[in-house]
């Protein structure tokens, strides 16, 4: 089974590199093996395999994508992919009363491992990034050894747009800023409003 | 002279990469002890435009052993890969919009490998017209069927415009390896050869006569090297290669020298236009640098081979049919 998966993992990386050449730009931080939470820009489903593809390969094993458990559990194939290959982490999207929804995320960090989380909750299509969610505020509130790295991913939504199933080459970058740490005292929503400047800062200056 | 002649073709074909190989590596050893005694860092830009030819020549060289070595099938994929990563990189440059999509996935999915496909099988009229007559008209019915008129004539024009020189212009060297006519047989190894040395001597000597000439540039907000004179003393220098290497092409001295002239002076003109999209979609860097989309300058690298091949083939295919 493990050479499946190690098979699928160069295939996927394989591919996002010869579709987006997926580049990865170390701005503010090298890749170094240390625990973090990547938050980046939301436009398309191919996000996470960018920055997956654009992280080294040592990397690649310890970092993992946050999934809604509904979607990316039903087919085999689906599971398979995201639990084997990427070590993704399940959420629900159903709330329910009795179970913190960033249990799984707090659980993942616990274990050593780092993660790369979208804030806007959805896939924003043109221009700005919407307002975040709170949900990095308290994972950086509950885990503040854990390095927070602003990561803004440029032109995939021109790969994919909604609808289409064929992705289209062009090159894309995810330019990786500088570690954000929350303030002592700050409140939520200034650093989500800093958190999401650090993102956007980040996007390369328009062509 | 006999003794050459009595070899094989593949023996000849080998010997001169041997030839090419051993050049380069004195080239670049005179160029490495050069920078080494330097010590001051005036002319860095020139100088790294030098490395950059000089690199430049290195993997064209590479690329066209690999291509020998690799037989038809090897050639046409090594070309047809290149120009993938050629229109990869064009796109990136030209901002499409969202109802392109369809379009780039025919170019890309489609136009791309058929091309190739027609060069594999040596359909050389098919392979002529392809591009410039069928996908020309498909590109825009499939955009007009995406339904946006936004800017209409101008996306459908890029996206052909890079297929052209992308796609089509490059095709023509894996052409060249694999055009049979009764007077050209296996000569194809060195008919690209030709063209490669030739394209690249007018691109150097372009180069560094623009830096002991100091002509006053013709398009300056284009690029601050390029001077009528400078491009003539490039395609001049091409013309004089293409003489000097007229044993290894089956032209007669004339036409190989006029053939010559012509592909090094369209290679440089290739060069220049590029600069020019280059300036349109506000790339600074140049060169081996990243770029805002994290290309890498292959685009730079083929550009004056998608230009002089077409010129080349063609001025080839003419000479052949001309001979009695």
């Amino acid at each position: 089974m493990t050479i499946a998966v190690k098979a699928m993992g160069l295939l996927v990386s394989f591919v996002a590199r010869l579709v987006t050449g997926a580049q990865g730009h170390w701005k503010g931080c090298p890749p170094e093996a240390l625990q973090r939470i990547y938050f980046a820009n939301h436009q398309s489903h191919l996000d996470w395999v960018l920055i997956w593809a654009a992280l080294p390969h040592d990397l690649r094993v310890r970092t993992r994508p946050i999934a809604a458990r509904d979607y990316w559990t039903a087919g085999r194939f689906k599971h398979w992919l995201t639990r084997e290959v990427f070590h993704a982490v399940y959420v629900n999207r159903q709330r329910s009363d009795d179970q913190d929804p960033l249990e799984p995320l707090a659980d993942a960090l616990e274990h050593g491992d780092s993660l790369v989380i979208f804030p806007e909750g959805t896939r924003s299509n043109r221009g700005e990034p919407q307002a975040f969610k709170s949900g990095l505020y308290h994972l950086a509130e509950r885990f503040p050894g854990v390095q927070l790295i602003p990561v803004w991913i440029d032109n995939v939504q021109r790969v994919m747009p909604k609808g289409e199933v064929v992705p289209a080459p062009i090159l894309c970058t995810a330019t990786f800023g500088a570690p954000l740490q929350l303030d002592p005292g700050e409140d939520k929503r200034a650093f989500l409003e800093r958190a999401r400047a650090a993102v956007i800062a980040l996007r390369p200056a328009a062509a | 002279m006999n003794a050459l002649r009595s070899l094989g073709v593949e023996q000849q074909v080998a010997l001169l990469f041997l030839i090419l190989f051993g050049l380069l590596a004195l080239v670049s050893l005179a160029v490495l002890a050069r920078s080494l005694r330097a010590q001051h860092v005036e002319h860095s830009d020139t100088e790294a435009r030098l490395l950059r030819d000089l690199r430049a020549l290195w993997i064209g060289a590479l690329v066209f052993w690999l291509a020998w070595v690799s037989g038809p099938v090897g050639a046409t994929l090594l070309f047809g890969i290149f120009s993938f990563l050629a229109l990869r990189e064009f796109i990136t440059l030209v901002h499409t919009r969202r109802s392109d999509h369809r379009s780039l996935i025919l170019a890309f999915f489609v136009a791309l490998p058929l091309q190739y496909l027609w060069v594999g099988l040596r359909s050389f009229d098919l392979f002529t017209v392809f591009i410039p007559v069928y996908v020309f008209l498909a590109i825009p019915a499939l955009s007009a069927l995406a339904g946006d008129p936004t800017r209409f004539l101008e996306r459908n024009a890029k996206i052909q415009w890079g297929l052209m020189v992308c796609v089509y212009g490059l095709s023509h060297t894996p052409a060249l390896l694999l055009l049979e006519t009764p007077r050209l047989e296996r000569h194809g190894a060195f008919l690209v050869f030709f063209l490669v040395v030739v394209a690249a001597t007018a691109q150097i000597v372009q180069e560094l006569s623009s830096r002991w000439l100091r002509r006053r540039p013709v398009a300056r907000l284009i690029d601050r090297s390029f001077s009528y004179r400078a491009w003539a003393a490039g395609a001049a220098a091409a013309a004089v290669v293409g003489a000097l290497l007229v044993w290894i092409t089956p032209f007669r001295v004339l036409p190989a020298t006029a053939i010559a002239a012509v592909a090094g002076a369209s290679g440089t003109l290739g060069d220049f236009v590029m600069r020019a999209l280059k300036k349109d979609a506000g790339v600074r860097s140049w060169g081996n640098q990243p770029s805002v989309t994290g290309a890498v300058g292959l685009l730079d690298r083929v550009a004056p081979l998608c230009f002089a091949a077409p010129v080349f083939f063609h001025a080839v295919r003419w000479y052949a049919s001309a001979q009695p």
